[in-house]
């Protein structure tokens, strides 16, 4: 009961305020959605609490019948276990956080009620992804929380680069999808149905299924392929992760809640929620663990070199989430969870800072036209060092504590992918306390760039912005420390109880704790070494990334041009499309197919003109015709008969 | 041959109508006064009369064979004494209107009804004649009754004109029939003809010759040619009765034709009427599309129907008949409504025939725009007003019989001819609004009414209609 409360009290408020937004005014559809919120996360973490410790039997709640169609089930139902209850705590109190802090944020903004009912609806899309019973329920929360994210990165639909980016998303995501909802179908023929608990109790039964598409494959294999691909698009990886740096388009609140903190980790919960099957198909696994090792490394050295501050961040988020995939790939999925819980805190926390900094700056997003304010904002500057610490993975900080897990787990894989997500990682640990620092030190120390107007209005943010991040920061420092034994531990089942499910075999958990030494401390030493490097070059010695930049001009631009991913997309894809849609529009349509009824409509309209012709009135020719007509038809008659 | 064996008594409603029209004639000559609206009322009368005495239905064979009665001959019957009883209701105000009160108008409709039932019952190519003959000497006169208007005199000698040339031909054609078979009665011929083999090629040219004559009546391609100018120039009540009650009877008359006597040569004939009608179906849904008088229209509209009707010979079965008499009675009742609010465009006394003239009725007269909107979506196939019904039924039979092509080409045409019925709603309905009419006369808002009626509810009680239809076509093919 409490669950469904949870889930449905954001809906009520994102409907109240989407319909009657207008009529009650901005401040009753706040009051409104943040009552909601708060009610949603009250019950949430109560849930959460009485599941995990108060020994609250798991189980779904059952909300009535959606579809029955002969073989084909699908019902409404909570599914009410550890995985869902942790996720539902994370995201009711991380977005009850950024509601609050919305109100100071979208204080000058001409439609507050839209947004926050916007807010609202992504929030009860994303509870209902999260804790969804079935493929088909995943799929409307997954969905949904895509529409709410085109609405939210559109948010300001008279910037066109807003409109841009928010078709750029929901399109980009689309490919994903499609993954996605072939791989339910998928499920669907291999186990004859969607629902999670009907699947899972048969997985023993399907191991040697196979399917057969460009040769034949193991069933488990292609299923995991598909449902990642779903969650490549969702998640920003590689390949599918142009979406994510222009979603920055949208308010902030909006980047710290769904392209950091929420929504972007809904593939992680896929492949967590998906374990009992995934742990069977290694050949999957292996790809996943490629492509989020990728996507670690890749962002990094993107984050390293951008200068608008919410795309440093988005960047990082992109490169965390591969984090998250590697440990799932390499079958840690606790650990993947458990990093997806500690960024959530400490990513919203950077977001909502940076939010704070733009603020203060009067809307300003360069790095390079800020420096200088760190005493004129310090409560900001205070919180963002804590989050960068967190995302640096410095003790006792929670990314300390999840991503070291990672990197161990990966580590402890012993396979030759799970090598290379860990050295991935690794190298993309450096990077990122790298450019945490440069962020950290550009952005506060130095000269003040900005002109003296803007410096002027610099001030700290009210208290509705910060009361939310310094609780924030509260999370970023001690989630890490308080689950870490218990996700991870020796005794994780007693936490996650039956929903992660692992092969007999999968002892990387048990692994992870017997790996050398220097492993588990090569992170913080890499990490060390990089704010090191960002403080020699940014604090020490500011004229010399200028000069690293216009050496290696070559590397620079292509890290700056984000590998070109854009242009390439762009010229093998975007721009053949386009051709190929304006021949067929050019030709296809107005031509030929506005063509045939126009050209009919012409000839109907000369042969009636022709018809009539004849109709001129003479009495001889009328009878003329008649026996014209007479003469034919006993012709015909006689001929053919 | 004795005075039983000739039967009289089932030509009983023709005789009765004719004695009452021979009547009201005398009464009409002798009255001092002019007597146009109380003929029309006795005439009316005699319709209804006469339709009693059909619809017990006394059937056999009378006159040695000259004379049928039957279900198909008793349902054709009623249809045509119905349209006609309507006609001269919508007639009564419209004469008295644009001065054409004289009592012979309505005795002429009535001989004119006696030569159709006569038509309906004929079982030999000579009462075939006599009865078209009758019918169409009626015509003739009728549509030239507006004697001191060019047009109506001029529609009515090229009625003549044209209507002497196809007698001819229907004759010469019953001439062959009866020199190369020996004998004019059906029975006999279908007897003759049992074997499609020994058709002579002179026969063959007879056949052709008679269902020239009788399309020239139903106005099919290529004896079409004098509709368009007829029904313009006629006075508009005698155009409502010509596309009704006229077209019902040689239709039937074609029909019984082809199926009792020819019935064997059906693959012979066949091809034919699939000529035909195609090309009525063509000519009727393009030629309509440019008129902008809206009589003119309706000659266009006719041909077209006439076309549907010829498939549903055409595919010479059962079911085929049956859509023929079922579309028959559903077009005699848009007919005859449509023309009823043609008759009542009338503007400070004068009569529109302008299809712009219309334009806005749906804001002047919405009663009168709805019941035309009705007709013109029933005459275009729109289900459920009862035309789409009548294609329905047609089409089906055709695509039961494989005459594939036929359907296709019918579903194409009304596309087309849907066009020009519906640019008549939207003229009504959306054009800027020009003054409004004068007041309808109730006769005519009733002749709308009940028209308008039948086509919209047709497709709740269709059984009645249907299962007499389909008795009366399988009395054909017994």
């Amino acid at each position: 009961m409490l669950f469904a409360v949870a889930v449905f009290a954001p809906l009520l408020g994102s409907i109240v305020a989407g319909l009657f937004g207008k009529a009650i005014g901005d401040r009753a559809a706040q009051a409104v959605t943040i009552l909601c919120m708060i009610l949603a996360s009250i019950c949430g973490v109560s849930a959460f609490v009485s599941l995990v410790y108060g020994g609250a039997p798991a189980g779904t709640v059952s909300l009535g019948t959606w579809l029955d169609a002969g073989t084909f089930h699908a019902s409404w139902a909570l599914r009410y276990d550890a995985l869902s209850a942790v996720m539902v705590a994370m995201v009711t109190c991380v977005a009850t956080l950024i509601h609050i802090y919305s109100v100071g944020y979208m204080s000058h903004d001409s439609t507050v009620w839209r947004f926050f009912s916007y807010l609202s609806l992504f929030s009860f899309a994303m509870l209902m992804l999260v804790t969804a019973d079935n493929l088909l329920q995943l799929f409307f929360g997954w969905e949904g929380v895509g529409l709410a994210s085109y609405l939210l990165i559109g948010y300001w639909y008279d910037r066109p680069s807003a409109c841009a980016a928010a078709i750029k998303a929901f399109v980009v995501n689309r490919i994903g999808d499609l993954g996605f909802a072939v791989g339910i179908a998928l499920v669907f023929v291999t186990f004859g149905s969607i629902d999670f608990s009907t699947i899972f109790a048969a997985v023993g039964q399907h191991q040697s299924d196979t399917y057969s598409v460009f040769g034949t494959w193991r069933a488990y294999e292609v299923i995991g392929i598909l449902l990642f691909i779903g969650a490549m698009g969702k998640s920003a990886q590689l390949g599918l992760h142009v979406w994510l740096p222009d979603a920055m388009e949208g308010p902030t609140p909006v980047s710290a809640l769904i392209h950091a903190a929420t929504m972007v980790t809904a593939g992680v919960f896929l492949m967590a929620r998906f374990s009992p099957v995934l742990d069977y198909a290694p050949g999957a696994l292996a790809f996943v663990t490629f492509i989020g090792g990728s996507t670690a490394l890749f962002a990094a050295t993107v984050g390293c070199v951008q200068n608008d501050i919410k795309r440093v961040i988005a960047y990082s988020t992109c490169s965390q989430l591969g984090y998250m995939f590697v440990a799932a790939g390499v079958g840690a999925y606790q650990a993947s969870i458990f990093h997806l819980l500690t960024h959530a805190f400490f990513k919203a926390l950077l977001f909502l800072g940076a939010g704070s900094v733009i603020h203060a700056m009067s809307d300003e997003q360069d790095m390079r036209k800020m420096g200088g304010i760190w005493k004129k904002i310090p409560l900001t500057y205070a919180v963002m060092w804590i989050g960068s610490l967190a995302l640096g993975g410095v003790f006792p900080f929670a990314g300390y504590y999840s991503k070291d897990a990672i990197l161990e787990a990966a580590w402890a894989s012993e396979t030759a992918i799970g090598q290379y997500g860990f050295w991935c990682g690794l190298l993309a640990a450096g990077l990122t306390a790298f450019y945490s620092w440069r962020l950290l030190i550009l952005t506060f120390h130095g000269k003040p760039r900005a002109d003296h107007h803007t410096m002027e209005h610099v001030h700290e943010s009210p208290a509705v912005m910060t009361v939310p991040l310094l609780l924030l920061a509260a999370g970023a420092v001690v989630t890490g420390f308080v689950f870490h034994e218990q996700l991870l531990g020796e005794h994780w089942q007693a936490f996650w109880g039956n929903s992660i499910q692992i092969a007999p075999t999968n002892h990387v958990l048990h692994a992870m704790e017997e790996v050398p030494g220097w492993v588990a401390l090569s992170p913080s030493v890499i990490g060390l070494f990089g704010i090191a490097v960002a403080y020699l070059l940014y604090m020490a010695m500011p004229q010399v990334p200028a000069q690293l930049a216009a050496t290696f001009g070559g590397v620079y631009r292509f890290l700056l041009n984000k590998w070109y991913f854009d242009e390439l997309y762009d010229a093998v894809i975007v721009r053949p499309y386009f051709a190929l849609s304006r021949a067929l529009w050019q030709v296809g349509d107005a031509t030929i197919i506005d063509g045939i009824p126009n050209g009919l409509a012409t000839l109907t309209t000369d042969s009636t003109a022709q018809v009539v012709k004849i109709q001129n009135g003479s009495i001889a020719v009328y009878a003329f015709s008649m026996l014209i007509g007479l003469v034919f038809l006993v012709s015909i008659f006689l001929l053919f008969r | 041959m004795t005075w039983t064996a000739m039967n009289w008594t089932l030509a009983v409603p023709e005789l009765v109508l004719a004695c009452c029209g021979m009547g009201i004639l005398v009464f009409g000559v002798l009255s001092k006064r002019e007597t146009f609206q109380l003929c029309s009322m006795l005439t009316i009368g005699a319709f209804l009369l006469t339709g009693v005495l059909v619809l017990p239905g006394a059937y056999g064979v009378g006159y040695s064979g000259l004379f049928t009665s039957d279900a198909f001959s008793a349902f054709v019957k009623l249809l045509v004494l119905v349209a006609a009883a309507l006609c001269v209701v919508v007639s009564l105000d419209y004469n008295e209107h644009v001065n054409l009160r004289r009592f012979e108008f309505p005795v002429l409709m009535l001989f004119c009804t006696v030569g159709m039932m006569l038509m309906a019952s004929a079982s030999n190519l000579m009462t075939m004649y006599v009865g078209t003959e009758l019918m169409s000497l009626a015509i003739y006169v009728l549509a030239a009754f507006a004697r001191d208007e060019l047009r109506s005199a001029e529609a009515g000698l090229k009625y003549f004109v044209l209507g002497a040339l196809a007698s001819g031909l229907m004759l010469y054609g019953i001439s062959l029939v009866y020199g190369f078979s020996g004998s004019m009665a059906f029975d006999k011929l279908a007897e003759a003809l049992a074997d499609p083999a020994s058709a002579s090629p002179g026969l063959v040219v007879g056949i052709v010759f008679i269902v020239a004559g009788l399309a020239f009546k139903v106005s099919a391609v290529p004896f079409h040619m004098w509709t368009p100018d007829v029904y313009e120039g006629a006075p508009t009540s005698i155009t409502a009765f010509l596309g009704t009650a006229p077209k019902v009877a040689p239709m039937a008359l074609l029909v019984r034709a082809m199926a009792t006597p020819f019935g064997q040569l059906l693959v012979q004939w066949q091809q034919l009427i699939v000529l035909v009608s195609i090309a009525s179906m063509l000519l009727g849904s393009l030629a309509a599309i440019g008129q902008r008088n809206i009589k003119r229209l309706m000659a266009y509209s006719s041909i077209g129907h006439m076309g549907y009707v010829l498939i549903g010979l055409a595919a010479g079965s059962v079911d085929g008949i049956r859509g023929v008499l079922i579309y028959l009675v559903t077009y005699v009742f848009m007919n005859v409504g449509t023309f009823a609010c043609i008759l009542a465009m009338r503007r400070r006394g004068k009569m529109l025939e302008g299809i712009s003239d219309l334009a806005g009725l749906g804001r002047t007269d919405p009663a009168m725009a709805l019941a035309f909107a009705v007709f013109m979506f029933g005459m275009a196939g729109i289900p459920p007003l009862s035309g789409f019904w009548g294609k329905y039924f047609i089409f089906s039979a055709a695509v039961q019989q494989g005459m594939w092509t036929l359907a296709v080409i019918g579903v194409l045409t009304s596309v087309v001819g849907a066009y020009y019925y519906i640019n008549i709603v939207k003229v009504m309905y959306f054009d800027a609004p020009e003054e409004a009419f004068d007041p309808r006369p109730a006769s005519l808002s009733f002749v709308a009414a009940v028209g308008g009626l039948f086509t919209t509810f047709f497709f709740v009680f269709p059984a009645p209609v249907v299962a007499a239809a389909e008795a009366a076509a399988k009395v054909l093919f017994r």
